[in-house]
């Protein structure tokens, strides 16, 4: 947005775009909207599958996150059983052989993270919210929106396909190293390689398509795109990109992987922080601490993050001198990452806190990201990493940066808008159980991988017994206890799904604004038509503004005229001062 | 059907439909970007690779390179065309560019005809990997562009949608611009 004033050279150079474009056609020119809703009720198809609404695209990727998380969850769910209790037979499963236990364990990961994590931030809240966030009536290009569903949900389509092909699905772990994923004779899944290659290929160009997508996404998954058809070239025309015998070479793969890998988990972190600010500073009643640092740190964040790849690869043979400066840049993108937390931590003291479903989501947030990232701290420095590389640690530090981002984030947001997308409240007493029955078990379940990891437990073991100083009973029992905790953690989604649901129907009905919250999506009523406002909303201040002072009301929408406009510097403005509470 | 106020205002000035064309090659750029990368860093290590290389055809590659320039040179006198609003001219012009691509592919094809039965393949050797994928790739976006510079062309023979001309020309650039940078390296470096 632009925030300098029009001076005389601006406005003639405008007055001169304008000239020069006269041969457009009169439908390019601005033209009055009015809600489709109120002019005729489009039909099914119309209404679902090919439309260009940016709130049925972000509901549409959202649901279809939700429901890929219970397949990844159900992968968990095997492979864990395995591990805790080798040979056992498991409930709706049946034996785990050791392919079955390779392409889970890959399945779970490319699940989790291609087909949960980002179509529920980037896809689903990032499409339903940044527009009514912003006063707009839609996406900038809504049919390319429609468009990047629809390839995201062939995408689905192929993934889940490719489990029932001959050999099963992929089974050479979700960051497909070669010679693993190169060559089928090592990962022994012929159709499924390919079929998993074409699935996240596919799922890419759908993240292209979405706009909003971000600049970081878009910058660090082109030499992956480049990455992806040289190992289709070696997995179906049988050429050597990564293949030392040839001339190849397989660390390649890893750099081109990692080099967007890394800054991918920025991509999501991003949106994740960005849901638990929103939900903070409306459940403190109290204005966001510090909003420049909270921007700069971003972009320093999205920028440093382009500079971190190869500390996964410290023992595939980079070279030492170059270890030593990824280890450097692996801490400095601690810096602004914590920076960020300290700011929401300053958000909230001396706020009025209210415990809300939401809030204690955004919450835990702050308290989990929090161990994953200070765990992330002894993988980054190379000289601890080398003992702890593809350890059951890097699983456990993965976890407590990747369910923070995708799931505690996830739920604050969803249990956040949730009245915005259906028009109704969500039980609190049943989200609480759930919060807590989700939280207590997931802490319980990863605390002792960190142990068997710094024991030696290597992450990829399909069998322990196979290793005597593994196989110990005080190791097994650690294994078992995650188990079983996965299983409590499991169990209490079903609350959830429960009371979404039921919300979703049954739910009390919710009015226009139900947090009292100040940002423009709160305009609009609950849920919003096509086209999203009745008329474009005008911004009178920034949208953090809580418990101003001398005001009746702790709140103050962006869009309720009054104040002294000038002072505030409109839209978007801050005040002078930090008023505090 | 109505229009959405966001798909048509634009803030940045830029009309929507160019800034999405921008949006495609930042992306293909950092496609390519990778692709290229990849092959310098594995042709700094492998110098015997100069052998190979000098299989190349460095005066087909050149004639392409020749074609493929002045193929844009038309597509800039068709936007200058669409600026006057004289759709016809510039739909013309737009084919012209349009044969131009197939000129490049035709030569291509006799090129690589000529290396496959000599026995350079994809799978016989990495150069031959890394040169029949950057090239094909490329080539791919030959074949795209002139699909859609006819599309663009057949609307604009109407004098309808105009400003695709020039959307469709940056596109076009910047498929020059990909092979100035492949030609010396797959072609000429030896």
């Amino acid at each position: 947005m632009s925030d300098h004033a029009p001076d005389a050279t601006h406005a003639s150079g405008v007055a001169k775009t304008y000239a020069r474009r006269r041969w457009y056609r009169s439908r390019d020119a601005v033209t009055s909207h009015t809600p489709d809703a109120t002019t005729h009720v489009p039909g099914f198809v119309k209404k679902y599958l090919w439309s260009t609404d940016h709130k049925t695209i972000g509901l549409q990727y959202m649901l279809t996150g939700m429901a890929m998380a219970l397949i990844g969850a159900f992968a968990a769910y095997v492979f864990r059983m395995q591990a805790a209790f080798p040979g056992a037979s498991v409930p709706l499963f049946g034996r785990v052989a050791a392919a079955d236990y390779n392409y889970l364990v890959t399945m779970h990961g490319t699940i989790m993270i291609f087909w949960v994590a980002m179509p529920v931030l980037l896809g689903g809240f990032g499409n339903y919210l940044i527009p009514l966030m912003l006063g707009c009536d839609d996406m900038v290009f809504p049919r390319v929106n429609r468009l990047s569903y629809q390839v995201f949900f062939l995408s689905s389509v192929v993934l889940l396909a490719s489990f029932f092909v001959p050999g099963g699905a992929f089974g050479g772990a979700w960051t497909a190293y070669p010679p693993l994923s190169a060559n089928s004779a090592y990962s022994m899944t012929p159709f499924g390689s390919t079929l998993w290659l074409l699935a996240v290929a596919l799922e890419f160009v759908a993240f292209l398509l979405i706009v909003i997508a971000a600049v970081l996404f878009m910058g660090s998954v082109g030499p992956l795109v480049a990455g992806a058809v040289m190992l289709l070239l070696d997995q179906v025309v049988g050429t050597g990109f990564y293949d030392p015998a040839r001339g190849g070479d397989p660390v390649l793969w890893q750099h081109l992987f990692w080099f967007f890998g890394h800054p991918e988990v920025y991509v999501l972190l991003l949106p994740a922080m960005g849901v638990v600010a929103e939900v903070m500073v409306v459940f403190a009643r109290k204005k966001l601490f510090a909003y420049r640092t909270i921007v700069y740190s971003a972009v320093a964040t999205g920028i440093i993050s382009f500079f971190v790849w190869a500390h996964h690869q410290f023992v595939a043979g980079i070279d030492p001198r170059m270890a030593s400066l990824f280890s450097l840049t692996t801490l400095i993108i601690s810096i602004p990452v914590a920076e960020m937390f300290f700011v929401y931590i300053a958000t909230l003291y001396g706020g009025s806190i209210r415990l809300t479903t939401p809030m204690l989501w955004a919450l835990a947030f702050v308290a989990e990201f929090l161990i994953g990232g200070v765990t992330g701290i002894f993988l980054g420095s190379a000289g601890s990493d080398i003992y702890f590389h593809d350890t059951y640690f890097v699983v456990a530090h993965f976890h407590y940066t990747f369910f923070p981002i995708a799931f505690i984030a996830g739920f604050a947001g969803i249990t956040f808008w949730f009245p915005k997308m259906f028009g109704r409240m969500m039980n609190e007493t049943w989200g609480k159980v759930h919060f807590w029955g989700t939280i207590i078990a997931f802490n319980i379940c990863f605390i002792p991988l960190f142990i068997t990891g710094t024991a030696g437990d290597h992450r990829r073991i399909f069998d322990y017994a196979m290793f005597a100083q593994l196989a110990t009973p005080e190791m097994q029992s650690l294994r078992i206890l995650a188990t079983r905790a996965l299983l409590v953690t499991l169990a209490f989604q079903v609350v959830f799904i429960a009371n979404f649901v039921y919300s979703m129907f049954r739910g009390a009905i919710a009015d226009a604004n139900p947090w009292k919250a100040n940002t423009l999506e709160w305009l609009a009523p609950s849920p919003p038509p096509h086209g999203n406002f009745a008329t474009m909303p005008v911004v009178y201040r920034g949208p953090y503004e809580y418990c101003v002072p001398n005001r009746a009301e702790d709140y103050w929408p962006q869009h309720e005229p009054g104040g002294d406009i000038a002072e505030l510097g409109a839209p978007g403005g801050r005040r002078p001062v930090q008023q505090g509470i | 059907m109505t229009t959405t106020i966001a798909a048509t205002r634009s803030v940045t000035e830029i009309p929507t439909g160019r800034l999405g064309v921008w949006w495609v090659l930042v992306s293909e750029i950092v496609i390519f970007g990778g692709l290229i990368g990849a092959y310098v860093m594995h042709r700094i290590g492998h110098p015997e690779w100069a052998g190979q290389a000098i299989h190349t055809n460095i005066w087909a590659g050149g004639f392409n390179t020749f074609v493929l320039l002045t193929s844009s040179l038309s597509a800039v006198l068709a936007h200058q065309a669409a600026e006057r609003g004289d759709g016809k001219r510039a739909a013309r012009l737009l084919r012209l560019t349009a044969a131009g691509g197939a000129v490049f592919l035709t030569v291509k094809a006799f090129e690589w005809t000529a290396e496959i039965t000599s026995g350079f393949t994809i799978g016989s050797n990495l150069f031959w990997s890394f040169y029949y994928t950057a090239a094909g790739l490329h080539a791919l976006h030959v074949l795209a562009g002139m699909v859609i510079l006819l599309f663009v062309a057949a609307t604009a023979a109407k004098n309808l949608e105009l400003h695709r001309v020039e959307n469709i020309g940056i596109y076009w650039h910047f498929v020059d611009i990909v092979w100035i940078f492949l030609f010396p390296l797959l072609y000429i470096a030896k």
